[in-house]
């Protein structure tokens, strides 16, 4: 492999939405240095917002919430377990980027007054602001990162964090997926902005890239962040969203909901109180779907005309504006039938569970000069606001960190055998086919680690991925884009290894479906009213332990505490 | 180990009369997300190489001639 160095200063991973915003903040916080934007495709169009997003889940606006309240909410449906300084920074700032985005040129929805119009999703407070206009975010970042000079490298694809002999961050390693090149940066400070993990499990549909997720975000900030030596957070809180059935994208109960539109049975009815995606709440839905009300559908069907207009408007422009044609396809018409839905398969994201590498409020994860921000740093439910603003705290304090910090010297060993590692499968010929092994790897996820949770099926899990090691050394690639499938294909197995060996570390059922342990199965506060956390031990192994849960800054009241376990309506008693 | 080819139907679709691809248009293949699209040398035209969509649209939405036409992929529809 012919070998690229570059040098930076501050380097963000991955150009999708918490990247962007970290890098053109590291710039605005000091000029001096060198910004660069590291990114697997390209950042006009890259990671989960690559068509735009249709509102903000999580915004807390002055006059409509409160910071505390947020911070409240968002430890209830978390079942307790969260740091609530994370959140609360989050939630304390989040009107802050609201209003840096709207003078970038992000249109919100606005009342007649010029206030912004804010709905109500969640069980207990109103934090929905709808987007209709949406479809134009990356263009907005574009926009930006040209004005702030941030210098972008796209379609390299990171493989590894480069540690110095100090134990901190000297840079990246990687490859360009196009020409083959191996890439080494060099950099004081790296900022991982990756996404979610959302290749572990497999669609219904069998088709590998038919995720809920970006595929792009096959789950390489985590891998990288583990190889490093970070620490994970409570990734047994896996990600299980309700979507639509085969097109596997959000049915969009908060975009419908504020319209009249609610997850109904087969019968029509209504079955959960809230459609706010909580584990409590999937839980619900897998009831239904398994019992004979199911399946589960999004009903719009008594809605009126001009109401589903503008829902179609919303829904066919932004964020996965395939979805009209899907419908299409299926002859399904919101006017007139119910839009069938299904659970998705699993995956790691904190933006919309808890399940992430380890930061503090600052954005720091636990090794020296490595931050994390957006979907893959864990602040539950952060979503695309918790993404932009943690992404503008990590590159402000990436900056500060390059000041006062010098780097240690680089073993070139540790760059020769990654080298070796990433070339490998472009010197095999004959070797087996990534997207094979991806394929088998990923069913095996959906057979064993899909909930409920059983004990024996996760450790058969292991034993298949172990074999499966073995197979991940015998693919070959004919060329780099073959490659960085080959590569991904390591990523999402370091990933399943982490969702099976942090399930079986926490032995009791939490976060409803998403920590759902069939031979564990009540929730246990006295032992596991804890973080659990997952890190890298010795050359191969994974080490999980408690890490106490933070005192809170707001302590919840006793009624408080169980909002989230009743979301099921309560049946009326039919009288005789 | 042996190998062996098999046919798959693709979504993404290209009107060769549309693309401008010749002209030295490379839009589609730079937005894509997934990198899955490339330039026939041979054709002057966009095709789609690796069956691996998101079925996302940023190729159909940015292509300046409206020359790429994005379909679900048959095992989703």
């Amino acid at each position: 492999m012919n070998i690229v160095e570059m040098h930076t200063d501050v380097l963000v991973v991955g150009g999708g939405t918490s990247g962007p915003m970290a890098a053109v903040k590291a710039k605005e916080r000091n000029p001096k240095l060198k910004v660069m934007l590291l990114e697997k495709a390209n950042v006009k169009r890259s990671g989960a917002i690559s068509m735009g997003m249709d509102g903000l889940n999580n915004a807390v606006i002055p006059g409509h919430a409160t910071p505390e309240q947020y911070t409240r909410e968002i430890t209830v449906a978390n079942d307790g377990i969260v740091n609530q300084a994370t959140v609360y920074a989050y939630a304390s700032n989040s009107f802050k980027t609201i209003q840096e985005l709207d003078r970038w040129g992000v249109k919100f929805e606005k009342d007649e007054t010029g206030d912004y119009a804010v709905r109500k999703v969640h069980h207990i407070g109103t934090y929905v602001l709808p987007m209709p206009e949406g479809h134009h975010m990356k263009k907005v970042l574009y926009r930006q990162l040209k004005r702030a000079r941030v210098e972008v490298t796209n379609r390299v694809v990171a493989t590894r964090v480069l540690m110095d002999n100090k134990g901190q961050v000297a840079g990246l390693l990687g490859f360009d997926c196009r020409t083959g090149d191996f890439v080494v940066v060099r950099a004081k400070a790296v900022i991982l902005c990756c996404g979610a993990a959302g290749r572990i499990g497999l669609p219904t549909s069998g088709y590998l890239f038919g995720t809920y997720e970006n595929p792009t975000n096959a789950g390489d900030g985590y891998s990288m962040a583990f190889h490093a030596g970070a620490e994970l957070s409570n990734l047994e809180c896996f990600q299980i969203n309700p979507l639509i059935k085969d097109y596997n994208g959000p049915a969009c109960a908060y975009v419908t909901g504020p319209f009249g539109g609610y997850t109904a049975n087969a019968k029509g009815d209504r079955f959960i109180e809230c459609d706010y995606w909580s584990g409590q709440m999937m839980q619900e839905f897998y009831n239904e779907l398994q019992s004979g009300n199911g399946p589960v559908f999004l009903k719009l069907d008594h809605l009126a005309e001009e109401t589903i207009q503008t829902i179609e408007h919303i829904l066919h422009t932004n964020e996965r504006p395939s979805r009209g044609r899907f419908h299409e396809g299926r002859s399904t018409n919101y006017r007139s039938r119910m839009i069938e839905m299904h659970i998705s398969e699993i995956g790691f994201c904190s933006g919309h569970s808890a399940s992430g590498v380890y930061v503090n409020e600052k954005a720091e994860t636990t090794v020296p000069g490595l931050y994390a921000a957006g979907d893959m740093a864990n602040v539950p439910h952060n979503y695309m606001l918790g993404a932009f603003t943690y992404g503008w705290f990590a590159g402000t304090n990436a900056a500060d960190y390059c000041a006062q910090h010098e780097g240690g010297g680089v073993d070139q060993s540790r760059i020769d055998a990654e080298v070796q590692r990433v070339s490998a499968p472009l010197g095999r010929s004959g070797g087996l086919p990534p997207s094979q092994v991806e394929y088998k790897l990923r069913r095996m996820v959906n057979d064993y680690l899909q909930p409920p949770k059983a004990t024996r099926k996760m450790s058969l899990a292991l034993e298949r991925f172990a074999e499966i090691a073995d197979d991940i050394n015998h693919m070959s690639a004919e060329n780099p884009h073959e490659l960085m499938r080959a590569m991904e294909v390591q990523v999402i197995h370091d990933c399943a290894r982490m969702a099976a060996h942090a399930s079986l570390f926490r032995e009791e059922s939490r976060w409803g479906l998403y920590h759902n342990r069939v031979d564990f199965q009540a929730r246990n506060d006295a032992e596991w009213f804890t973080h659990c956390h997952l890190r890298k031990d010795g050359e191969d192994g994974m080490q999980s332990f408690k890490k106490p849960v933070e005192p809170y800054l707001f302590p919840l009241d006793e009624n408080e505490k169980t909002a989230y376990q009743r979301l099921r309506v309560v049946t009326p008693a039919q009288s005789a | 180990m042996p190998l062996a080819m098999s046919r798959t139907s693709v979504p993404v679709t290209v009107d060769d009369e549309k693309c401008i691809a010749h002209k030295g248009c490379t839009v589609c293949v730079d937005v894509c997300p997934l990198d899955v699209l490339a330039i026939d040398m041979l054709k002057g035209k966009a095709y789609m190489k690796f069956d691996e969509c998101w079925y996302c649209m940023p190729c159909e939405q940015d292509c300046p001639t409206g020359a790429v036409r994005v379909d679900i992929p048959y095992l989703l529809r």
